[in-house]
């Protein structure tokens, strides 16, 4: 600490009265450019904002934006993600402990290809197998549902890889002892390995929420009327809707951001922690 | 996976206990235990069926499909006409796609460049583990967990082409013109890739600074001890440093690069007059609005690819690399 050594360009030693002015003026700067725009939409949400140009110059707080977003159905849309985020994140958590499972622990003839099938999965992502897809889906008479945008995120293969490198850290001796007692495959499983995944359910739990939440595609593809739209497909149509105005796209756009921004400031250790062993993992 | 791993043996304790703990029946009747044992060569693929299954479905199946599709003229209720390679040869001379081609190139390369620096800059600036630094990076962090669709409403709320727009007051202020922004050919592309080099950048800084911090102390002070000043230090040792941090970026961007949609869809759907049309949303346009299927699967296969490959090189590339450092 202190000693300028403890980062690359050393700026924290620099604690001269100007240098410290310097700093302030960039960090604020930062702050401004990167979460500026999202502030001023939260601002925007809560004042009465007749067009784009007076985004700052409004006045007043209102919570008209909101009771006229209410209106428009926006809590339909919100309850529409939640389904999904909530209905994709459970079985995309306990597919992809299934799948660790096996990866990590047992051994099997074509192991590495099915290991290679998880990994080729992220070179094939929804948007360019979007036309396809689409036909797919409607084959399984999933367009029009909500669980179509569901099973389709319940296997991704950053989950399956991240809680595979984890479970193969587990001492196999725990597994090993409770065999002996006599615990079979699924006994083992429930009540030996799962307790110990909790770390890394948070990072996949985290990572898969955020996920999900930002999808687009799909529940485009999937969705045949405004009923089954999640509140991101909706915010389009609330802005081409020449009824709305700038104040209610805003106050709809803050109920689509403040979930995420939450669930990440709740559970920053455990994104960041993914963020880099992810990221190794290609 | 170090911080994980570390976890792991931590925790390990506890259950371990509780693993031993006489809760499971000791061993007087295995036998009839044994019959629940999945433990056969069975047992992994039951693990493993759920994942196999929805990545077969949603995954495999639609990639077969687009190739199959790729090589005929999809009519519908009629059959499908085999094709060969026609539909390809299409996407060659079709100036749509040709155009969409270059601006997905230019996008993904700038994007990617953008990202990469700005990502590094940022993490080099606030490095540190002072409590105020966590703040600003957190708020800096924002962008990357907003979803894009929300990112797209306020950027198109901020670059309101009027002049007294968001982002052209603060041009005005700095004296330079009213921009039109995602209004005019000249400059919707480059205002499409700033957003993306918004939201990208912060995901960079965060992916060095795990690697800022691997970098061993010691030798920033031996270079200080021997009297290079901090760009010769950063150049010749945190530079160096962070090469597996590049490979890791370039191989995410490889990945991701050519299949933006969502933040064109919603920023300009392409506009205007095409100048932002990138290989998915014509793709889109094509094969969902216009029902041609066949051409729009070939575009598919050849991003993929294109995607393949370019995830293939970077992989390839890392390899060579390492064998020289080692």
């Amino acid at each position: 600490m202190g000693n300028g050594f403890d980062s690359a360009l050393g700026l924290t030693a620099r604690r001269g009265p100007l240098a410290v002015l310097v700093k302030l003026v960039v960090y604020g700067l930062l702050i401004v450019v990167f979460a500026g725009p999202l502030l001023a939409l939260m601002v925007g949400a809560f004042t009465k904002v007749p067009d784009p140009t007076s985004l700052f110059s409004a006045g007043g707080f209102t919570l008209e934006n909101f009771t006229r977003a209410v209106d428009r159905g926006v809590l339909g849309y919100l309850a529409n993600s939640f389904l999904v985020v909530g209905g994709g994140l459970l079985l995309q958590i306990a597919v992809s402990i299934s799948a660790a499972y096996s990866l990590a622990r047992k051994r099997f003839p074509l192991m590495k290809l099915v290991f290679l099938l998880v990994l080729s999965t992220m070179m094939l992502p929804e948007e360019v197998l979007a036309i396809p897809l689409s036909l797919v889906l409607s084959e399984v008479d999933l367009t029009g549902t909500l669980l179509g945008m569901i099973i389709p995120v319940g296997a991704w293969a950053f989950s399956i890889l991240v809680m595979t490198e984890f479970m193969k850290e587990i001492p196999v001796e725990l597994e090993e002892a409770a065999r002996l007692d006599g615990a079979g495959d699924l006994r083992v499983f429930w009540s030996v390995v799962l307790p110990l995944c909790r770390p890394a359910l948070g990072v996949i739990g985290i990572f898969g929420f955020t996920m999900i939440w930002d999808q687009y595609l799909l529940p485009l593809l999937v969705a045949t009327d405004a009923q089954q739209f999640t509140l991101p497909l909706a915010l389009r149509t609330l802005r081409s809707d020449e009824e709305v105005g700038v104040g209610v796209l805003l106050a709809a756009a803050l109920l689509a951001l403040l979930p995420s921004v939450l669930a990440f400031i709740a559970m920053q250790r455990q994104f960041m922690r993914g963020l880099t062993s992810g990221a190794v993992k290609g | 996976m170090q911080a994980t791993g570390s976890g792991a043996t931590a925790t390990a304790v506890r259950p371990g206990r509780r693993a031993g703990q006489p809760a499971l029946p000791p061993a007087p009747a295995p036998r009839r235990r044994r019959r629940f044992d999945l433990s056969g060569a069975l047992s992994p693929w039951l693990f493993l069926a759920p994942a196999l299954a929805i990545f077969a479905l949603f995954k495999f199946w639609p990639m077969a499909q687009a190739v199959q599709m790729s090589l005929h003229e999809v009519r519908p209720y009629l059959g499908d006409r085999w094709v060969g390679l026609d539909n390809y040869a299409q996407v060659f001379v079709d100036e749509d796609f040709l155009a969409a081609i270059g601006h997905t190139v230019v996008l993904a390369v700038g994007q990617t460049g953008g990202s990469i620096l700005l990502g590094m800059a940022l993490a080099l600036l606030l490095e540190g583990s002072a409590k105020h630094l966590w703040v600003v990076r957190t708020a800096v962090f924002l962008p990357t967990v907003v979803a894009m669709a929300v990112v797209a409403e306020v950027w198109r709320i901020m670059y309101y082409p009027a002049p007294d727009g968001a982002v052209n007051s603060v041009l005005g202020w700095l004296g330079f013109g009213p921009s039109q922004f995602l209004n005019s050919e000249d400059t919707s592309l480059w205002s499409v890739m700033a957003v993306g080099i918004w939201r990208g950048a912060p995901y960079d800084m965060m992916i060095f600074l795990a690697g800022l911090a691997g970098v061993d102390r010691n030798l920033y002070e031996a270079a200080a001890v021997d009297g290079a000043s901090v760009w010769r230090r950063l150049w010749h040792v945190t530079v160096p440093a962070l090469r597996p941090v590049f490979a890791i970026l370039f191989t995410l961007a490889a990945i991701r690069g050519l299949r933006v949609f969502t933040e064109i869809f919603l920023l300009t759907n392409g506009g205007p007059n095409g100048s932002t049309e990138v290989m998915m949303t014509l793709i889109y346009k094509l094969g969902l609005e216009r029902g041609e299927l066949g051409i729009a699967a070939a575009g598919s296969i050849l991003l993929l690819g294109a995607t393949v490959l370019l995830t293939l090189l970077v992989r390839l590339a890392r390899a060579r690399a390492e064998r020289k450092v080692a």
